[in-house]
C-alpha cells in the first residue's frame, strides 16, 4: 500500500465522522422541535377551534380563549415592524454607504453589536421610564410595539449592513461610472439586490419579538382584558367616534403572557389551554420563518451576477 | 455636503414622527369607561372571575386586570394609575405613608381567605402534623445550613436530607407565611428552592419523598392526589389546641390558624366617589365574592363580614385596619368590628 492511500483513507474516515456528527446534531435539533410540537399538539389540539380564537379569557378553562391575546400580538407586531424596519434600514444604509469610517462610526458599530446582546428586560425598564412616563405613551400598544422595535433594531441594522456589504463593489462603481448619484445607486441597485438578505433579517427579528414577554410585562401589559382596541372611526361605548389611531393607545395583552398565566394556574384544566396557545404561537413563528425563506428564495432567483 | 443633507433631513423626519405621535398620546386613557385593576396574582383569579361576570351584566364598562404582584400593584395604585389594587397582604406602613403624603385615600376591603398550605410528599408518613414552633425552627433564618435533615426538626424523624420548596421572595405568600410562622415578614432561610410558579413547587414536592413546601390552598386542592397537607398545631389557636389541616370549614370557623390569610382589594376613594362604574364594580365584587371565591378554590369570608364590608364601603371609610396590627389568628369579623367602635 502506498503512503498516499493512508492519507486518503484517513481523509475519508474524517469525512465520514464529520458527516455522521453533523447529521446526528441536525436530527437532535429537529427531534427536539418535533417532540415539542408533538407535545403541544397532543395536549392542546383538542382546544384549538374557532371558538378558542373568538373568546376572551375566562375562569372556566373550556370557555377561555385567546381573542384579546392574538389581536394584541398582531397589533404589537404591526407597530414593531412599522417602527423597526424604516429606522433599521435607514441606519444600516447610512452606516454602510454614507458614514465615513472614523472613531465615531466605530463607536456606533460597537454599540450596536452590544445592544444586540442586551437582555430584553433591560429594554423593558428603559421603555417604562422613557415611553410610558417621559413621553406619556401610557401602557399601550404603542409603547409595547416601540419597545419591541428597540429590541430588534440592532438585528435589523446588522442584517441590512451585511446584505449591503455582500454586493460586489464593482456594481456600485459601474453605476457611478454611468453617472448615477449616490441615492440612485442605492435606490435602483443596492436596495433591490440586498432586499432578500434584508427581509430575511427583518423577519427573523420579528420572529424573536413575537415571543417576548419580559419587556412587555415590565411596561405593564395586562393579563385579563375582555375587549379589543377600537377599530379606526368605529363608534365607542362612550358615544364618541374612535380616531384613526385610537387603537394605538389602548391596553393590551399578548399570547406569551396569556400562555404564562394559564401555565401557572392551579390544576390541569388550564394546561390544555396553555398548550393550545403555545401551538398558535409556535405556528405563527414558524409561519414567519417560512415567509422569510420564501422571500429569500424568490429574491435570490431574480438576481444573478 | 450631500452626506450632511440626507443625515439631517432624516433626523428631522424621525423627530417629526416622534413628535406627531407624542402629541396625540396623553389623552389616551380618558376615552372610555375602563376600570383598571392590577396587583397580586393570587387575588387575580378572584378579580378576573368578578370582572368576567360584571362585564356580562354591565355592557359598556370595561375592566382590565394585571398581575404585577402585590407590591407592584400598590405602587401603581399610589401613582394613581389604577383604580383598584389586588393584594395578598395588607398595605405596609411605608406604603400607607406614601399614600398620605400624596393625599390619596384608599378603602381597604378583604374579599376572601386563602389557606396557606404546608405540603409533603404522598409517601411521607411521619410529618402529617407539625407544630408552628417546628415550622418556625425549620424556616427561620437561623435554620440556614443547620436544620438540614428531618431528624433536626423532631427526634425520631428520618435522618435524611430535607428538600425545601417555597415561593419567590416578592410573593405575598412568602410575606404572610414568614410573618405568621417566623414572626417577622420576609425573614426566612434562603437555602430553599424558590419559584414564582406554584406548579413548579407542586412538581418538586410531588417528586421527592423527603420534600416539604408551602403555597396557596388552590394549588393543593388541584393536586390533592399527589400531595399531603400538613396539619398545623398552634398553642395560641383560639379554637382548638389540636392539629388542624386546611379545609373550607377549618378556615371559616377560624381553627386553621395561623396560616389562613385574608386577600384584599384596595379601592381608590376618589374613584369610588366620582365614578359610578367603579362603585358598581366594587358593590358587585362584595356581593359575589363569596360564590366566586369558592369557585376558584379560595375560601369565602363569613356572611357577617361581607355585611360589615358593604357598610364600610358605603360609608367610604378609608385607612387600613390590618396595618400595624398583628391580625394573625384573629377572626375577621373581630378585626372589622374592632375598627367600627
Amino acid at each position: 500500500m502506498r503512503p498516499i492511500d493512508h492519507t486518503i483513507r484517513r481523509g475519508q474516515l474524517q469525512d465520514l465522522i464529520f458527516r455522521v456528527l453533523g447529521v446526528s446534531l441536525l436530527l437532535l435539533c429537529l427531534g427536539t422541535l418535533g417532540v415539542l410540537i408533538f407535545n403541544l399538539a397532543h395536549d392542546g389540539l383538542s382546544r384549538l377551534d374557532l371558538k378558542f380564537f373568538s373568546s376572551f379569557a375566562s375562569r372556566h378553562a373550556d370557555e377561555a380563549g385567546i381573542k384579546a391575546a392574538w389581536v394584541g400580538t398582531a397589533l404589537i407586531m404591526l407597530v414593531t415592524a412599522l417602527t423597526a424596519i424604516p429606522l433599521g434600514l435607514a441606519a444600516g444604509i447610512y452606516l454602510e454607504e454614507y458614514a465615513r469610517k472614523n472613531w465615531f462610526t466605530g463607536l456606533i458599530e460597537i454599540n450596536i453589536a452590544n445592544l444586540a446582546g442586551v437582555p430584553s428586560i433591560i429594554y423593558g425598564l428603559m421603555a417604562l421610564g422613557l415611553l410610558v412616563y417621559k413621553l406619556n405613551f401610557g401602557r399601550s400598544i404603542l409603547s409595547g410595539g416601540v419597545t419591541l422595535a428597540f429590541l430588534i433594531l440592532p438585528i435589523v441594522i446588522v442584517a441590512t449592513r451585511e446584505a449591503l456589504r455582500s454586493i460586489p463593489q464593482s456594481m456600485r462603481e459601474a453605476a457611478y461610472a454611468l453617472g448615477a448619484t449616490r441615492w440612485q445607486v442605492i435606490r435602483h441597485h443596492l436596495l433591490p439586490y440586498s432586499a432578500g438578505g434584508i427581509s430575511t433579517g427583518v423577519i427573523i427579528a420579528l420572529g424573536r419579538a413575537i415571543g417576548e414577554t419580559a419587556p412587555l410585562i415590565t411596561i405593564g401589559a395586562l393579563t385579563y382584558i375582555a375587549f379589543l382596541p377600537p377599530a379606526p372611526f368605529s363608534m365607542m361605548d362612550s358615544g364618541h367616534r374612535a380616531g384613526a389611531f385610537s387603537w394605538l393607545m389602548t391596553d393590551f395583552t399578548v399570547l406569551p403572557i396569556q400562555m404564562f398565566n394559564w401555565v401557572s394556574m392551579p390544576g390541569e384544566d388550564f394546561q390544555a389551554n396553555a398548550a393550545a396557545a403555545g401551538l398558535v404561537l409556535m405556528l405563527a413563528t414558524l409561519g414567519i420563518n417560512a415567509v422569510a425563506i420564501g422571500v429569500r428564495y424568490r429574491m435570490r432567483r431574480r438576481i444573478k451576477w | 455636503m450631500r452626506n450632511h443633507g440626507i443625515g439631517a433631513s432624516f433626523v428631522v423626519a424621525v423627530s417629526a414622527l416622534v413628535g406627531l405621535v407624542g402629541v396625540g398620546a396623553p389623552k389616551a386613557a380618558a376615552q372610555d369607561r375602563v376600570i383598571r385593576v392590577d396587583g397580586s396574582s393570587t387575588v387575580f383569579t378572584i378579580t378576573q372571575a368578578v370582572a368576567e361576570d360584571f362585564q356580562k351584566s354591565n355592557k359598556g364598562v370595561k375592566v382590565t386586570v394585571g398581575i404585577v404582584g402585590s407590591g407592584g400593584g400598590i405602587a401603581k395604585f399610589l401613582k394613581g394609575e389604577i383604580d383598584i389594587a389586588d393584594a395578598s397582604r395588607p398595605i405596609t406602613q411605608s406604603e400607607a405613608d406614601e399614600a398620605k403624603s400624596k393625599g390619596l385615600e384608599f378603602i381597604e376591603l378583604p374579599v376572601a381567605f386563602d389557606a396557606l398550605t404546608v405540603v409533603i410528599n404522598k409517601q411521607n408518613t411521619w410529618a402529617e402534623s407539625m407544630t408552628v414552633d417546628e415550622l418556625k425552627k425549620l424556616w427561620e433564618p437561623e435554620a440556614e445550613k443547620k436544620i438540614t435533615k428531618w431528624s433536626d426538626i423532631r427526634a425520631g424523624w428520618p435522618d435524611t436530607k430535607i428538600q425545601l420548596y417555597g415561593p419567590g421572595t416578592n410573593d405575598g405568600t412568602f410575606f404572610y407565611f414568614t410573618e405568621a410562622v417566623v414572626g417577622t415578614p420576609k425573614s426566612s432561610r434562603s437555602d430553599f428552592t424558590a419559584s414564582e410558579d406554584d406548579n413548579t413547587l407542586v412538581r418538586g414536592v410531588a417528586g421527592s419523598k423527603y420534600a416539604l413546601g408551602y403555597f396557596g390552598y388552590a394549588y393543593y386542592i388541584a393536586h390533592k392526589d399527589q400531595l399531603k397537607a400538613v396539619a398545623v398545631q398552634w398553642d395560641k389557636n383560639p379554637v382548638t389546641k389540636k392539629p388542624v389541616g386546611p379545609s373550607q370549614e377549618a378556615v371559616e370557623n377560624g381553627s386553621y390558624a395561623p396560616l389562613s390569610r385574608p386577600l384584599f382589594i384596595y379601592v381608590n376613594k376618589q374613584a369610588a366617589q366620582s365614578r359610578p362604574e367603579v362603585k358598581a364594580f366594587v358593590d358587585y365584587y362584595l356581593a359575589h365574592a363569596a360564590k366566586l371565591a369558592a369557585e376558584v378554590k379560595y375560601v369565602a369570608l363569613p356572611a357577617k363580614a361581607y355585611e360589615l364590608l358593604n357598610s364600610r364601603f358605603d360609608k367610604l371609610q378609608t385607612g387600613s385596619v390590618f396595618l400595624g396590627k398583628n391580625t394573625v389568628g384573629m377572626h375577621i369579623e373581630d378585626v372589622l368590628t374592632d375598627e367600627q367602635k
